[in-house]
């Protein structure tokens, strides 16, 4: 039977301020899965803390809601154990890039074949307001008493050198656009990251919807504002890397890509490369039955409940007698 | 049978091969009926600090050192200088006879505390500072000095394997020293090839070289020395079935045949090495032909992704866990209160080493007691289980996922860097026995007649359990308080029932679990005397414990087990009966001690404490508990020995 995205929605009551980017980005993913297809009981969506942390208790897939910036490592846990589940790990700028960054880092290193989704908003909303590892320096929101002092960490970039194969970036309020890059990013094969620009109405006083709509700059032309962002796939960017010859090639434009802000700030596909060998592919080539028989799988006890396990190699090399 | 104990020491700077040649000392021995237990001893170095292999031989199982030495293997002259004290009349100094007119105060690796120290030891004695003349001073005592021409015979171990340069071979004074030995001894020689032989298995070149030092050393020594030394080793027949193995491998064999099939770990020392050995073994197979099973090791970038990547992992319900050591454990306190409030059976493996912060990172500890049982934020179930011997280290690697899945808690499998770095013979392990209990499961089939809940209130505290991916029983999870579905609540009175609902599963633990696997009691059960103790000073203390009853003395020994939750009813009445009760452990204020004071009421009368960095010997507890039963001793001691 085919789903639709409400069949992803569940009875948990939808807390976040009235007017939040998260809205767009929770019907987008249920969206997405609806349109995939994926059966809910094989998807599993895995977050932090903060905002962003609670979206797996409002879709109909298993959820787990985990430690701040601790959400890779609970997403990579899952997939290693059981390869057949659609792992899609969520978590905000200051949870990804601030406490856990060591984790995203370094989970670019294992390429697993699942979904991150930063919902980049700038601030700490949870806590009320401070500034987040995205917030450009120089800038004061609304709740902190003095301006940014540090720089901003770029996520394409940072996740591009850290060995992501697919690397995009989305906008919270084009669900639709949004939409399709997450169904992009779940099909990749590898590990792959969205970062979402997303507006919070209530703490973030400055890149607000107002101002990604461009509407503090009206054409004098036609009257109407300028939007910030473009699409990358209407100027023709191509991110996908077509053979490894090009591969440094392609990062540093994708690189260059990322470095656009202000006025003009692409969204799209910033990098695509599948011809990395994914962490499972590397697992089956030291344990080839890995994907057959995963982890999770492995029957590890007979009907008396007897162990099946066979130690007899590791006796052979202990034995003295 | 005529009674064995023979305590071999070979000693030098790391990276020379000590470990070496003690795996296979001990393996030789093995070969022969004999039994060994041997601790390893290093520092925090790569290459050329000292290190040393304190090894005994038995012809029962032996299972602690004792401070004595009788042979002592020095590769170098800083070998001598640590440990000439330890080597006891009648026994013997194997050194490099071209080493003899080294001055021991500059050796450069010394450090300026043991310079200071040794000076005012050579004053007292009225010794120079020059090796022989320690030397000479040991022989006065009786004790034989064996000095060997180390580059000598590694010149003809060189012509005869046609190598042009002794700086190729140097590695090979382990071997060598290896062969003197048991050239002294007048042993088997052949089962000392075949330990070589098994030791570098799978590189032949390596064999061959090595077998070639082997014999001209133990030719050179049975010919320079005949009859000189009193200690004699012959072999024994052998009727039973016997491995030679550490802590660490114990761990890791009990836990890959208890299921585990996924393990993450960050390098840490003295924990790693448990992991490195599960990987090489990473293919695994099975009781049925053609099943195949595998356990995937994960080296994770910090043990917070450790523990949470084996929490995650567990929730496919893969028996998942991670090995760490006090500083890794730091770190993953907060994954642990996670793992508490979502119910997860993740297992913790602890190597305690010296503490605090780095503390002594290769040295030996039991600092962590009150930690593992208090770690996390927050009032959580979890379960603490400490391991006694090597033996203990491979039953409750088993146990410790049987409690988890069945109680659905975390579960802190305690042991020490004295077990994980000792390496003991024992008989083949009895697994027919073994159980693995996953406690209660729901499947596909059994969720098509009702709405799950992850958290359902049940009697016990403990609801079915479905795994992630499985068809009708999504569910969620939370660091959050939460429903029984899984969802975030912070109603008052959801709050109480799921606080009860998880510490009730304490509850459970106390009546489901039996109390023989929760203590061990050695000795007479109306004895006036009982020693109080966990972990690895098991060994020690059992052997000082049948010398005491021996000579008459009215001891007995309770070992505690489960210290978390502790069966304090059971313990209380082993205490309650006893006259003086002593509580032997390792660290500074007698951390099980207080535990039992607190959850019985019953204060130690005694303690016998060490926090060296060094294990306990046989020698010095059997030194500490006599006193304390002739009512001549402090209410504490504490216990210094160990270089």
């Amino acid at each position: 039977m085919a789903l639709n995205w409400v069949d992803y929605k569940t009875d948990v009551f939808v807390d976040w301020c009235p007017g939040c980017g998260n809205f767009g980005i929770l019907v987008a993913l249920q969206m997405a899965l609806a349109e995939l297809g994926l059966e809910p009981h094989r998807v599993v969506l895995v977050s932090g803390i903060g905002c962003s942390g609670k979206v797996p208790h409002f879709v109909k897939v298993y959820g787990v809601h985990t430690l701040h910036g601790r959400t890779l490592p609970f997403a990579q846990g899952i997939k290693i154990a059981n390869p057949d589940l659609e792992v899609i790990a969520i978590g905000g700028d200051g949870d990804g890039l601030g406490i856990g960054v060591g984790h995203l880092v370094n989970a670019g290193r294992r390429n697993l074949d699942i979904t991150y989704l930063i919902h980049d908003n700038g601030v700490y909303g949870l806590t009320k307001g401070q500034v987040s590892p995205t917030l450009q320096r120089g800038l004061k929101v609304k709740a902190v008493p003095k301006p940014n002092i540090n720089d901003a960490i770029n996520p394409i970039i940072l996740a591009i050198a850290s060995g992501y194969t697919f690397v995009a970036r989305a906008y919270a309020y084009d669900t639709s656009h949004l939409k399709e890059i997450i169904k992009q990013a779940i099909k990749h094969k590898g590990l792959a990251l969205v970062d979402i620009l997303q507006p919070c109405p209530t703490y973030n006083d400055i890149n607000t919807k107002e101002w990604y709509s461009g509407e503090d700059r009206i054409d004098p032309k036609t009257g109407k504002p300028i939007p910030r962002l473009y699409k990358l796939e209407e100027v023709g960017y191509d991110p996908i890397v077509h053979n490894i010859d090009e591969e440094l090639k392609k990062k540093i434009g994708a690189i260059e890509k990322a470095k656009e802000w202000g006025d003009r700030i692409p969204i799209g596909i910033f990098y695509k490369n599948e011809l990395v060998p994914t962490f499972q592919e590397r697992i089956i080539k030291r344990i080839p039955f890995y994907l057959n028989n995963p982890p999770a799988k492995q029957r590890i006890n007979d009907k008396e409940d007897h162990p099946l396990t066979s130690i007899d190699d590791f006796l052979k090399e202990l034995r003295i007698t | 049978m005529a009674e064995v104990d023979f305590n071999w020491m070979a000693g030098g700077p790391q990276g020379s091969g000590v470990d070496t040649a003690a795996n296979i000392f001990g393996r030789a021995c093995g070969y022969g009926g004999l039994y060994v237990y041997g601790r390893r001893e290093y520092h925090s170095n790569i290459k050329g600090l000292h290190s040393y292999f304190h090894l005994r031989v038995s012809n029962h199982e032996v299972s602690a050192n004792l401070n004595d030495v009788d042979l002592l293997a020095a590769f170098d002259a800083e070998t001598v200088v640590r440990h000439i004290e330890e080597v006891v009349p009648g026994g013997g100094i194997i050194v490099d006879k071209d080493q003899l007119e080294i001055k021991t105060l500059t050796i450069q690796t010394l450090p300026p505390e043991f310079k200071s120290m040794f000076k005012n030891y050579l004053e007292s004695k009225g010794l120079s500072d020059r090796l022989s003349d320690l030397l000479k001073d040991a022989e006065e005592k009786g004790i034989h000095i064996f000095q060997i021409p180390y580059m000598e015979l590694l010149r003809q171990i060189a012509s005869k394997l046609g190598i042009d340069k002794l700086s190729k071979i140097m590695r090979m004074i382990n071997v060598l020293t290896v062969g003197i030995s048991f050239g002294l001894v007048d042993y088997d020689v052949e089962l000392v090839e075949k330990a070589v032989r098994t030791f570098f298995q799978e590189k032949p070149k390596i064999i061959e070289m090595n077998v070639v030092a082997l014999k001209i050393a133990y030719d050179y020594a049975k010919k320079s020395f005949s009859n000189d030394f009193k200690h004699n080793l012959q072999k024994l027949p052998v009727k039973e079935e016997r491995i030679f193995l550490s802590g660490n491998q114990a761990v890791a064999v009990g836990k890959v045949l208890g299921g585990c099939r996924i393990q993450t770990y960050y390098p840490i020392t003295p924990a790693a090495d448990e992991s490195e050995y599960i990987e090489a073994h990473e293919v695994l197979k099975t009781e049925i032909p053609g099943m195949d099973a595998g356990v995937i090791v994960i080296q994770t970038e910090d043990e917070i992704a450790a523990i949470n990547m084996a929490s995650g992992a567990a929730l496919t319900g893969t028996r998942a866990a991670t090995s760490t050591s006090g500083p890794g454990f730091s770190l993953m306190v907060e994954g642990l209160s996670w793992a508490g409030n979502n119910e997860v059976p993740v297992v913790i493996t602890y190597y305690q080493r010296g503490a605090p912060s780095t503390g002594l990172p290769t040295r030996h500890g039991q600092d962590d007691l009150r930690f593992a049982i208090h770690a996390g934020h927050g009032e959580f179930p979890r379960i603490v289980l400490a391991s006694g011997d090597i033996k203990e280290c491979f039953y409750d690697a088993i146990t410790a996922f049987n409690y988890a899945e069945r109680f659905q808690l975390p579960v802190i499998h305690l042991i020490d860097k004295a077990l994980a770095n000792s390496s003991q013979t024992f008989p083949l392990f009895e697994t027919k026995e073994i159980k693995i209990q996953r406690g209660n499961i729901l499947d596909e089939d059994k969720l098509k007649y009702f709405e799950y809940r992850r958290f359902s209130f049940t009697e016990s505290g403990v609801s079915p359990r479905v795994f992630l991916g499985t068809k009708g029983g999504i569910h969620w999870y939370t660091g959050d308080e939460h429903n029984e579905f899984g969802h975030i609540s912070e109603e008052s009175f959801n709050r109480t029932k799921m606080m009860e609902k998880r510490m009730k599963k304490l509850e459970a633990v106390e009546i489901e679990v039996p109390i023989s696997e929760k203590i061990n009691f050695f000795g007479d059960k109306n004895a006036k005397n009982i020693i109080v103790s966990w972990g690895s000073p098991k060994g020690a203390i059992i052997e000082s414990l049948y010398k005491l009853t021996k000579e008459g003395f009215s001891l007995s020994f309770l070992q505690v087990r489960m210290i978390h939750p502790l069966p304090s009813k059971h313990i209380a009445e082993f205490l309650q009966r006893a006259e003086k009760v002593i509580d032997v452990e390792m660290n500074y204020s007698g951390q099980l001690g207080g535990i039992i004071r607190e959850k019985t009421g019953i204060p130690m009368d005694f303690q016998i404490l060490k926090y060296n960095g060094r294990p306990m010997t046989t020698t010095e507890v059997y030194n500490a508990l006599k006193p304390v039963l002739l009512n001549q001793a402090p209410k504490r001691q504490v216990l210094t020995f160990g270089s």
